[in-house]
């Protein structure tokens, strides 16, 4: 609407900086943290007598026996679970959008979605592994085992048990960008054109809508790639070990006693980040050799085929891919109550509640800790969109597609690669390991998805009210505080879910910056890892898990019950 | 008095480079005026323009002038000119008798007098005992009555109107149209009437300008 407000109160005078303010809070870190790596890496750090620059740190780096294939995994894991995931995604829409089971399928999306990435790692695990549920499921009679077979499923060396825990996360994210995205291109039309054309649905699809649905997702595949290729947490839990990935390694290093390691380290990261820049660009060839294939696609006029094929292999890879979450949750709930368990019984013989009491003292103050730095980077975060949406509409500075891109540098730019660097200043700046360093890095991550969770439903939002409201006497602030959010009251809650579900679910972020002394539940579950107790470790993967899921639930019927006699706020 | 009224001194409203309106005119208190175009012609920018909320992407010049007082440079809300939409925009988070509360000048002062006043203007529009219902569960009229009623509760000095009548069906329409004018008259309130509907026009009973 962009009219005049009154400009004097202080809140007012602020508004105008909140999107410089912003970006200053998000990215700040980030290429602080950046600096912080490249320096160390060519061998400046006064602090530990590196005052010149050389070449060491990398000559060292090179020399170690596990480079190249540690590399390769980050490359091989990162390539494969984005196309996948991708794959998944694409062939889904193509062959199921606009259908019911596409509706039941966009429900799941967020509940799967909030499942963080780590306790969606253990549940897999404990799914795969000689003595998973699938392994009992089929043993004796169909396997013959009589005992877990000694087989490297959990942890292979080629990474694919990585790479499976990384598609089932990724597809719920790509699939709801991908839903967003199509929203807004005029989707039905195009497709109902082709197929009175003669094509069939899928290639209808794939020729109409891919095209345009792929430039709106191409941040998010992105942001899939580079976290696909750095992850640390799925990793340590399915990831190989000898060598790990590079990521892993990496923080192996920082967590070395000996500080000149953080030279190795840091020259690692900086050899990340031109890995990550380098498929990148990689993937940006690739995207110019797939449209010129697809021209010459469209061009034959090929009327395509095979839907029933299509529909029943997307919807079997959907399926697995939303089974290996939930199955995996369901055996996180077994092993928490359970007694004895013998292989191959497919249940335990007995439930028992001894896991959780026995855990219950300690749970509760990582519970409270958790429960603090997600509200406060979750709050936080929603004050700062809410001030630059609202900058936007009072003062015209509408962002561009080059300020998307700004929204992408956190999730793009590997963690690894900068909150080395930042871990690195904050030691010889003594500001490191205190909650505050947590929040504060915690919010570069709850921005962006709160951000892009809430700017469109507050951009959709009809402002002939706003006219009608300031036209009955209300000034700007009154517009927004007793008309505009009130009525948004849905997706702020939604959006602000969002976030806590993403600060809760950060690992590396919440080790380096708490330099291993701010403990949350997904540090301890991860931390778990090397015991191998699965009983204890589900317990803090649930009790993550739970804490993700709540403020969804919250999001879904706060809004419920205050609107209750509300209809016309039913579905906003 | 021949200041009273609504002026519009040598507006003019361009969108790159286009003008869109140029008008300059008087609307006496009490009389209507009716502007007519084609959609996309400009009408409702020019109310836009009226009210305050006009979008920077327009280039607007000229004087908006009330009752002898320039209220070109002021906020939308200081200006106590009241609007009515097509869509009737009752808050949908607020009650009916809120809605009105919302519009209720700021000037009645205790729970009891505004109340007080909200069930008789509730009465006044036939719609005693609505103050509790939820904005949507109204009918049409209902909602247009409970909108007309929420703006002349605020008090205006000018009402503006952009195609109001349009979504009403054709019985309830004359009702509706007669009750907003026969309150404009009562009031002595200019009025600026967008429309692309003649039926309009002619039920305004007032002069007629041509945009576009």
């Amino acid at each position: 609407m962009t009219s005049r407000c009154d400009t004097a109160s202080a809140r007012a005078r602020f508004l105008p900086w909140a999107p410089l303010l912003t970006l200053a809070i998000m990215l700040g870190p980030v290429v602080a943290g950046v600096l912080g790596t490249l320096a160390p890496a060519f061998g400046y750090m006064p602090a530990l007598g590196g005052d010149g620059i050389t070449l060491n740190a990398f000559t060292m780096l090179f020399d170690w026996p596990g480079i190249t294939r540690a590399s390769v995994l980050s490359v091989t894991t990162g390539i494969a679970a984005t196309l996948l995931s991708l794959l998944v995604v694409a062939l889904i829409c193509a062959a199921w959008s606009g259908s019911r089971a596409f509706r039941i399928i966009e429900r799941m999306l967020s509940p799967l979605l909030s499942v963080p990435h780590a306790a969606a790692a253990f549940g897999l695990a404990f799914l795969i592994a000689p003595s998973g549920w699938i392994a009992r499921a089929t043993s004796p009679w169909l396997t013959g085992w009589d005992r877990p077979p000694d087989l490297l499923i959990l942890q292979d060396p080629f990474g694919l048990s990585l790479i499976a825990g990384l598609v089932a996360k990724e597809v719920p994210f790509l699939l709801l960008m991908t839903l967003a995205a199509l929203s807004q291109v005029r989707m039905r039309q195009a497709r109902d054109t082709a197929l009175a054309l003669g094509y069939s649905p899928v290639t209808a699809w794939f020729k109409t809508v891919f095209p345009r649905v792929y430039a709106q997702i191409r941040l998010p595949v992105f942001a899939v790639l580079a976290f696909s290729m750095t992850v640390v947490d799925v990793s340590l839990i399915l990831g190989p070990t000898t060598p790990p990935t590079l990521a892993v390694q990496i923080l192996k290093w920082m967590n070395d006693p000996d500080l000149d390691m953080r030279f190795l380290a840091s020259a690692a990261a900086v050899w990340q980040l031109v890995l990550v820049i380098g498929v990148l660009l990689l993937w940006g060839v690739g995207e110019i050799a797939i449209a010129w294939l697809g021209h010459r696609w469209v061009a034959s006029g090929t009327r395509g085929g095979a839907t029933r094929t299509i529909r029943a292999i997307s919807l079997t890879a959907a399926l697995l891919s939303a089974s290996a979450i939930v199955f995996g949750i369901l055996g996180l709930l077994v092993w928490s109550f359970a007694g004895f368990w013998s292989f191959p019984d497919l249940l335990p013989s007995a439930f028992t509640l001894k896991t959780w009491m026995r855990h219950a003292l300690n749970l509760w103050p990582v519970i409270t800790e958790t429960l603090i730095i997600a509200s406060v980077s979750t709050f936080v975060a929603l004050l700062l969109t809410l001030a630059c949406l609202e900058a936007e509409e009072r003062h015209g500075l509408r962002p561009g597609t080059r300020a998307l891109w700004l929204l992408y540098v956190p999730l793009i730019v590997p963690q690894i690669a900068f909150l080395t660097g930042l871990q690195t200043l904050a030691i010889f700046t003594g500001i490191d390991g205190n909650r505050m360093a947590v929040i504060a890095v915690h919010i570069i991550f709850v921005l962006p998805y709160v951000f892009l969770s809430l700017a469109d439903p507050f951009r959709a939002w009809d402002v002939r009210f706003g006219h009608v409201a300031r036209a009955l006497g209300a000034g700007c602030d009154g517009v927004l505080w007793r008309v505009r959010l009130p009525m948004l009251l849905r997706p702020i809650l939604t959006a602000a879910a969002v976030g806590f579900a993403v600060s809760i679910g950060q690992y590396l972020p919440t080790l380096l910056a708490g330099a291993g002394r701010v403990q949350t539940l997904t540090t301890e579950a991860v931390a778990l890892t090397s015991g191998g107790d699965r009983r204890v470790i589900s317990v803090y993967a649930l009790s993550q898990t739970a804490l993700a899921l709540l403020p969804f639930a919250f999001a879904l019927f706060i809004p419920a019950i205050v609107w209750r006699n509300r209809k016309g706020l039913r579905h906003a | 008095m021949p200041d009273s009224g609504l002026i519009l001194d040598g507006v003019v409203i361009r969108r790159d480079g286009r003008t869109l309106v140029d008008i300059s005119d008087r609307v006496a208190p009490g009389e209507v005026l009716t502007v007519m175009g084609p959609s996309g012609s400009g009408k409702s920018t020019l109310l836009s323009y009226v009210i305050g909320t006009l979008d920077t992407a327009f280039e607007a010049k000229g004087r908006v002038i009330l009752n002898g007082s320039d209220i070109t440079d002021l906020v939308p809300e200081q200006r106590q000119v009241g609007i009515l939409f097509q869509d009737e925009l009752l808050f949908p988070h607020l009650s009916v008798g809120e809605n009105l509360a919302f519009g209720l000048r700021a000037s009645v002062k205790g729970r009891a007098a505004r109340r007080e006043k909200i069930d008789a203007a509730l009465e006044d529009i036939g719609l005693a005992g609505f103050a509790d219902r939820d904005p949507e569960t109204l009918s049409g009229g209902q909602k247009a009555r409970v909108a007309l009623m929420r703006m002349l509760l605020s008090g205006p000095r000018a009402l503006l109107l952009d195609e109001p009548f349009s979504r009403l069906d054709t019985e309830r329409r004359d009702q509706i149209r007669t009750l907003v004018f026969d309150q404009a008259r009562a009031k002595g309130l200019p009025v600026l009437l967008v429309t692309h509907d003649h039926a309009d026009a002619d039920a305004a009973g007032g002069r007629l300008y041509q945009l576009g």
